[in-house]
């Protein structure tokens, strides 16, 4: 028991695990950054996993026909900003139920996704390089750790910086955070509530077709139909679990990574529990987690947007 | 020129009966379209799709036999987002129902069971299915746990625990290794209805029970009332002394006994023993059956023949036209797509709005 549990600690505190648990958290990273934004703005786009998944299928297919990663990344991000401006073409311009609408879009990525990957199954690409700077990459620990990540990493960090920069720090993102508060206040004010709504949601799009390139490109270098696995669900997740903070939004993806992986990392020590279990950890978490949240908050969701997930049609 | 929305002082009745049939006009001219640039005749392709599977009988039982799940689940689901109660884990319940069913399937497998076998195996698949339901519905009423994630992240759950069983303590011996359940009794399996025809089996004549219960339910029942009540007018509700969390319980309970069911009995039917392919997607698939539908338990059984349909017409072009079997999938996406989109002209309509011309700037 004592032994078992040592290992577990052994694992958990090994640098090629916490690397695991970076390349496992960048895509809920990606995902969940673009996602604060929308939400933050008052839309509630639940598609996320219908945009990750075509954004691994596009940026797959990119990657595969050009040999590029930047390509590739970019296949990725213009596929989850289509398919967002179609969810935000139906709630913004046509007043429709965002959950419905949502939902609509993660069944139409899944399709999608399978008919644009039908080609490319089996098919392996070059995973994107992983940074290698002379002298500080060789430290030992936290050279791998700090300087040897894949590209994607840094930009996931960079977005999300960026993100809380952006809302907190800039005229426009007091703005896009006074829309969704008050979409009527903001529209009395003279500010372009569905303007402002649409480039969010396009921009929340963009962000969860990286994440989810960057599943083929980086993670594993094949595309297998459904490879997001619910991470776009998680992402969801995440944004309730941070309250809609950025800083607590870096925290629940290296989290919601670890766990992700725990399940995979502990298998060499043959604790007698099924995979499946195992494997069962990053959804039972997220319930359990999301109970907790919400408990702790007392009146459901007092941190959410106030005017989150209510349709706006301007009076003119 | 611009489009604005612009609410009708009146819901159009004209339009909430022609949107579904505008929905799947839309669909069908994008679908044909997107043959041409497949380099597929649409034609062609339309008649795969839509008439052949109606030409003979085998596959119309086929479609009827696939329609059996779609509607079960989606009547329940229709409950939930009337009352504006989302329920997305239905494939979890649908699941759940078929692994508590299965249970005694495989515990009476062999022995000399009587006819109980069956209608036990259907009321455990119904109360599998409910219970499981019952957790998200619980997270919410208790701890205010959106049940839009929490419903969802259960069919994960759901699948894995199912896969553990079926490779796990339920294995077949004399299965080769294959991860499934020896092959069903006959008394624990669903009875064919027209032996030796085609698969159609009495699950069928279960589902259409399903749709006149649930009619009545919601027509005629304080329940129901209740629902839509919630559904309609939140606030009045409240102050009407209408209980949301209950509701939230009793829909949530309802629409999982009925994936449930439907579970247990695609299971114990066309299936006939439990693998881990079992679901194939019903549960999501029966979201736009119910809005495709539009949420009415008849609209609902005409909707789901429909998307039976086109599954059928997707295998059948899949052989015939060499389309892979995701385009049925993304049909019945943009189908989904259209429906919403016309309902939101029941409630508005659009305007076009004319720029009013200003002292025009010399523009050459």
């Amino acid at each position: 028991m004592l032994e078992t549990l040592s290992n577990i600690f052994h694992l958990i505190f090994s640098v090629n695990f916490i690397l695991t648990v970076i390349t496992a958290s960048t895509p809920l990273l990606l995902a969940s950054s673009g996602e604060l934004v929308v939400e933050r703005s008052g839309v509630l786009n639940l598609g996320v996993e219908g945009m990750m998944i075509v954004g691994a299928a596009c940026g797959f297919a990119g990657d595969y026909l050009s040999g590029s990663i930047t390509i590739g990344a970019l296949c990725g991000i213009v596929a989850g900003a289509a398919t967002a401006g179609i969810f935000g073409v139906l709630t913004l311009g046509l007043a429709v139920n965002q959950v419905a609408t949502g939902l609509a879009l993660t069944i139409l990525g899944v399709g999608l996704s399978g008919l644009i990957g039908a080609g490319f199954v089996g098919e392996r690409i070059v995973p994107a390089p992983h940074l290698y700077l002379p002298v500080l990459t060789d430290l030992p620990a936290l050279g791998r750790i700090l300087f040897g990540e894949d590209p994607f990493v840094y930009v996931s960090v960079a977005l999300i910086i960026g993100v809380w920069f952006f809302l907190y720090r800039t005229r426009a993102g007091l703005v896009l955070r006074a829309v969704g508060d008050n979409h009527a206040s903001a529209h009395a004010l003279g500010y372009p509530v569905l303007k402002i709504r649409m480039l969010a949601v396009l921009f929340g799009g963009a962000c969860a077709g990286l994440a989810g390139a960057y599943l083929p490109l980086a993670y594993t270098p094949f595309f297998i139909p459904g490879m997001t696995s619910g991470r776009g669900w998680i992402a969801l997740a995440l944004v309730v679990f941070a309250s809609w903070r950025p800083a607590r939004l870096v925290i629940g993806a290296y989290l919601f990574g670890a766990v992700s992986i725990l399940g995979l990392a502990l298998q060499p020590l043959q604790l007698g529990v099924p995979q499946q279990v195992m494997n069962m950890l990053p959804y039972l978490a997220t319930v359990i987690v999301l109970v907790l949240i919400s408990r702790t908050r007392g009146t459901a969701g007092s941190a959410a947007p106030a005017s989150l997930g209510v349709v706006f049609v301007p009076d003119r | 020129m611009q489009l604005a929305l612009e609410r009708r002082a009146e819901r159009s009745t004209f339009i909430a009966i022609a949107s579904p049939l505008i929905a799947i006009a839309l669909t069908i001219v994008t679908f044909a379209i997107l043959f041409a640039i497949l380099g597929k005749n649409p034609v062609e392709a339309l008649y795969v799709y839509f008439i052949e599977p109606l030409t003979d009988s085998f596959t119309l039982q086929e479609i009827a036999v696939k329609a059996t799940p779609l509607v079960m689940i989606a009547v329940g689901l229709a409950l939930c987002y009337i009352g504006n109660i989302w329920n997305i884990g239905a494939e979890g319940q649908f699941i759940a129902g078929a692994v508590c069913g299965s249970w005694l399937a495989v515990r009476t497998n062999g022995t000399d069971a009587g006819a109980w076998v069956l209608p036990a195996m259907l009321v455990l698949g119904a109360i599998g299915g409910a219970l499981y339901g019952l957790i998200p519905a619980l997270c919410r009423v208790y701890f205010g746990a959106s049940e839009i994630l929490t419903s969802l992240m259960l069919v994960y759950v759901a699948d894995l625990g199912m896969d553990y069983m079926v490779r796990g303590p339920w294995r077949d011996p004399a299965g080769l290794n294959f991860p499934t359940t020896a092959a069903f009794d006959p008394v624990a399996s669903v009875p064919i209805l027209f032996e030796g025809a085609g698969r159609l089996h009495a699950g069928s004549v279960v589902a259409l029970i399903v749709v006149m219960l649930v009619t009545v339910l919601l027509g005629r029942t304080i329940m129901g009332f209740e629902i839509r009540l919630v559904g309609a007018a939140p606030k009045a509700a409240r102050f009407s002394g209408f209980s949301t969390d209950n509701l939230v319980l009793f829909t949530f309970a309802v629409s999982g006994a009925l994936a449930g069911l439907a579970g247990i009995i695609e299971v114990a039917g066309p299936i006939g023993h439990l693998d881990p392919g079992v679901s194939s997607g019903y549960g999501f698939t029966a979201i736009i059956v119910a809005f495709l539908g539009r949420l009415n338990p008849i609209g609902i059984l005409i909707a789901g023949l429909f998307l039976a349909l086109t599954f059928i017409g997707g295998e059948g072009a899949q052989i015939s036209l060499k389309v892979p079997l995701d385009v049925t999938k993304v049909f019945q996406g943009i189908l989904l797509f259209y429906v919403l989109a016309c309902d939101s002209l029941i409630a508005y309509r659009i305007r076009i709005l004319r720029p009013i011309r200003k002292a025009s700037p010399a523009n050459a």
